[in-house]
């Protein structure tokens, strides 16, 4: 499921999906839907009722019902958790909520090992009876009906085929006659159709062979059984490929703590993770895990976050700062306060975020779900016409040669190939991506991604490490360069933007007051106005200062100076005086010159948006080595850059902090946010780089480029086997090589082509990003 | 040979017709929002289920099938990708903004159902 409420509007996520059966988080302590609980100590049928009647008298409940075979009960309504768990807890049982991520995994996993082990078993069965009649066909003796003691004998092995037909290859029968009930058809269609057809025109020999000529009365059960042996061989190996596309997610649920270290009431004590409540005090000893998200109170650390975000280095806390579920405690003890819980906490959403983009599909493989629609008709079609030509224009036996072609036709197309082709792919892409810090909303974004061929960098906070600081304080006019700055500070003191806070900490450095403003003023993309101690002053840009007459002639040789060298002159005004400019850098993220370099070795252009000066732009430009930017551009103006691009023909990537550039991360062609630690809007983005660094980018692309290499491999081969098998099957070589294509080698080749196409996709998961 | 060639062709027109071209009737309808759908061999059942405009309807799947092919299932008119968990119900709410035909398909495509959005009756049609 994805809920792309970035781009898709009211035409994707407006419409359709509007929830699915999830329950609340556990923080809200109310169940409003289908909750699921874990009972343990059931043993029978009466602990069944003895729970649901317990479940039922709690208040909200609208309907509780226990599975003894799974020991989980559903309930539905609006009930507190805790009182269900002690509701059943007095009835003699234990109960706790389902970790549904963990559960499900688990559950999947268990059922799929089941299956593994059942089409294991069905293939000895099935090629324990057609190697030996293989073997005997190819060294031993003719398959073919000459005498009645042959008759019999074949018989009893056509019983025997039967009997592999039912026991191992049951479920292709049962799923093809309740398809064809339904008007649809799918692959168990085909080798139902392949491996009866051969069954059936075998007992036809060996019971009426007056009934197809002498040259005809050839017997194919081996066929039969081996073609039943190889497909469910192929079905367990890639059961098996399979499991591993899903490593990414099963690595990020194991994140997940079990247990938390609660101090409630003075107390300390180890408590299941879904019965952390919001406002929880939690201590975290030394390499233990944050068991959810929260606040630090006490204590200081480091803790590695690389799980999460892929930066290697841990990352100090202390008090005041944001631990996530998820991460490891490296040295001290901290004890913090739970702010998100449950299904909220970053990990949780992480988890759910990557789950849907593995489900989703990129535009490139509509066009194989569009052939998926027709292929399996299209193939029984082509089977007819086989046999009939091979019955109009072949050579004697010729029913034996449209038998063989009709049968091969159906057995040697792969209709899982196609559709496996492009979600096995998308599944391994963005689960390696996640190990990477990259978080993909869609396979949209993924493709997208993949396509890029311009990308705008917002400076502040993406290039650049989105922490300036003051350099230097030029002053005119005599004004006192400390007085230029307490008043600077006193009316930046109400602004939010990063300047502004690098002016008030450098006040506060020197130990400044900070005079309150009145009468305060922003003035987008120019700067303030306010009045501090009872002067009219003014703070931004030369544009700013000449609008209010302000006259800055005998500053602009210094400003342009300060500008070449990338930092950003803010000119500073009281009563209508230049009182002086205040210079303000923003230091280069130390990997940002790398990772550019990176995406300018992809042949993607590299363009700088920033509302700086154009000379401070251009420094800054110079010194991460892009030759491309907008300047002075205002916060609103940002999405126009992006439609400029896209209407010169570009594929246009954005990336920026997410705070002032929403509207151009939605309009480009992917958004992708950068974020520093897990702190970041992962809903609103197409791409969210959990790391600061711009190498995540470069990562996110080159990741994006293997993945979508990786489905047009897949695709092109389904294609390409289907397109080359379905004709060799039916006997266009015949004419040059004089032989047709074997029904068990077209199993074979069919069972292992879906096996490629997983194996090929798991292939990604042994890619690497450029070191770094 | 002519005899042979003509039950071939006729054939050939059963499976246009019946994979094709026919338009069953039997359509399942949602009593109280909620559609049930088993996932079982190969098929969904109901597989062909009708669901009023402007209501949220909830699709709750109970797959039986072991197969990895059912676990998965698809909407991809309305980007929706859920897993269905095996033997236990799985809720999927839609709220179509249109009318139409709209498949739900297994990820492979090989398990095919279909979602028809008609328009509401009033009350006093009803």
């Amino acid at each position: 499921m994805q809920h792309n409420e970035g781009k898709c509007g009211e035409g994707k996520c407006g419409e359709g999906h509007c929830g699915h059966g999830q329950r609340p988080s556990p923080a809200t302590q109310e169940n409003r839907g289908n909750l699921r609980l874990l009972i343990e100590g059931m043993s029978c049928a009466s602990c069944v009722g003895k729970v649901e009647a317990a479940l039922q008298q709690v208040s909200g409940v609208q309907h509780a019902e226990v599975n003894l075979a799974d020991r989980s009960a559903s309930v539905a309504g609006s009930a507190d958790i805790s009182a269900l768990t002690d509701a059943v807890a007095a009835a003699g049982y234990a109960a706790r909520p389902a970790d549904q991520a963990g559960d499900e995994m688990a559950e999947r996993e268990a059922a799929d090992l089941a299956y593994y082990r059942k089409l294991m078993r069905d293939t000895a069965i099935a090629l324990s009876l057609g190697v030996p009649l293989m073997l005997y066909g190819l060294f031993i003796g003719e398959m073919t009906i000459t005498t009645s003691t042959e008759r019999y004998a074949w018989l009893v092995v056509g019983l025997f085929t039967a009997a592999v037909m039912y026991f191992s290859g049951r479920h292709f029968y049962v799923g093809a006659w309740k398809s064809f009930r339904n008007h649809s058809a799918n692959m168990d269609t085909l080798i139902a159709l392949g491996t009866g057809a051969a069954w059936l025109y075998s007992m036809v020999v060996v019971l009426v062979p007056g009934a197809v000529p002498e040259m005809a009365r050839h017997v194919y059960f081996e066929a039969t059984a081996m073609i039943i042996g190889l497909i469910d061989l192929g079905l367990a190996l890639e059961l098996r490929a399979r499991g591993r596309t899903s490593e990414a997610i099963r690595r990020l649920i194991g994140l997940q703590a079990k247990t938390a270290r609660v101090i409630r009431n003075g107390e300390e004590t180890d408590i299941p993770i879904e019965a952390v409540r919001l406002e929880d005090r939690v201590r975290v000893r030394p390499g233990e895990k944050v068991a959810v998200d929260g606040i630090v109170l006490e204590g200081h650390t480091s803790m590695d976050e690389s799980m999460l975000t892929g930066e290697p280095m841990p990352v100090k806390k202390q008090e005041g700062d944001e631990v996530v579920a998820g991460t490891i405690n490296k040295s001290g003890t901290i004890v913090f306060r739970a702010t998100r819980v449950g299904t909220d906490t970053a990990l949780a959403r992480i988890i759910k975020m990557v789950r849907q983009a593995q489900n989703s599909k990129p535009p490139i493989g509509r066009l194989a779900d569009v052939i998926s629609g027709y292929f399996v008709p299209i193939v029984m079609i082509i089977a007819v016409l086989s046999a009939l030509a091979w019955l109009n224009f072949g050579p004697p036996p010729a029913v034996a040669f449209a038998l063989v072609s009709a049968t091969t036709v159906l057995i040697i197309a792969c209709p899982c190939a196609l559709g496996l082709a492009t979600p096995m792919s998308v599944m391994v892409g963005v689960g390696k991506a996640a190990e990477h810090g990259v978080l993909i909303r869609n396979g949209q974004a993924l493709q997208t991604a993949s396509r890029i061929t311009v990308m705008v960098l917002d400076k502040t906070g993406t290039i650049t490490e989105g922490a300036p600081r003051v350099t230097e304080v030029l002053t005119f006019h005599d004004f006192p360069e400390t007085d230029a700055l307490s008043l600077a500070a006193g009316l930046e003191a109400g602004s939010e933007h990063p300047l502004a806070e690098a002016v008030v900490q450098s006040a506060r450095d020197r130990n400044l007051s900070v005079p309150s403003v009145e009468d305060f003023e922003s003035i987008a993309g120019h700067g303030v106005r306010g009045v501090v101690d009872g002067r009219q002053v003014l703070f931004g840009n030369r544009k700013l200062m000449e609008d209010q007459q302000v006259d800055v002639s005998t500053a602009v040789a210094a400003a342009q100076q300060l500008a070449a060298q990338a930092r950003t002159p803010v000119y500073f005004a009281v009563e209508g005086m230049l009182a002086a400019i205040i210079a303000v850098a923003d230091p280069i993220k130390p990997d940002s010159i790398e990772a550019i370099r990176r995406l300018q070795k992809n042949d993607i252009r590299v363009y700088m948006l920033t509302g700086d000066n154009a000379a401070t732009a251009a420094a800054v430009a110079k010194k991460v080595g892009i030759q491309d930017f907008f300047a002075e551009v205002l916060p609103e103006e940002k999405s126009n850059k992006i439609a400029e691009l896209q209407h010169a023909g570009e594929v246009v990537g954005m990336t920026g902090d997410g705070i002032n550039d929403a509207p151009a991360l939605a309009l480009a062609d992917v958004g992708f946010a950068i974020g520093t630690g897990t702190d970041v809007a992962m809903e609103s983005a197409d791409v969210t780089l959990m790391r600061g660094s711009l190498h995540g980018l470069a990562d996110a692309i080159a990741i994006s480029k293997a993945t979508l290499r990786n489905i047009f491999q897949n695709l092109f081969g389904a294609f390409f086997y289907n397109v080359l098998g379905v004709p060799v099957a039916a006997g266009v070589l015949f004419p040059l090589t004089g032989m047709l294509l074997s029904p068990i080698v077209a199993g074979a080749a069919m069972a292992f082509s879906s096996v490629t196409v997983v194996t090929n996709a798991n292939r990604l998961r042994l890619f690497k990003v450029e070191a770094h | 040979m002519w005899i042979i060639n003509t039950l071939g062709l006729l054939l050939i027109a059963a499976i246009v017709w019946w994979f094709w071209l026919y338009k069953p009737r039997d359509v399942a309808t949602s009593a109280g929002g909620v559609v049930e759908i088993v996932v079982e061999n190969g098929v969904y059942v109901p597989a062909r289920v009708e669901i009023p405009l402007g209501r949220p309807t909830t699709l709750r799947f109970l797959r039986k099938d072991s197969s990895p092919c059912a676990a998965t299932v698809v909407f991809s008119e309305f980007d929706i990708s859920e897993e269905l968990p095996a033997n236990r119900p799985k809720d999927v709410v839609v709220n179509p903004g249109r009318t139409g035909s709209f498949p739900f398909t297994c990820q492979m495509q090989m398990y095919r159902g279909e979602l028809r959005v008609v328009e509401q009756k009033s009350n006093l049609e009803e």
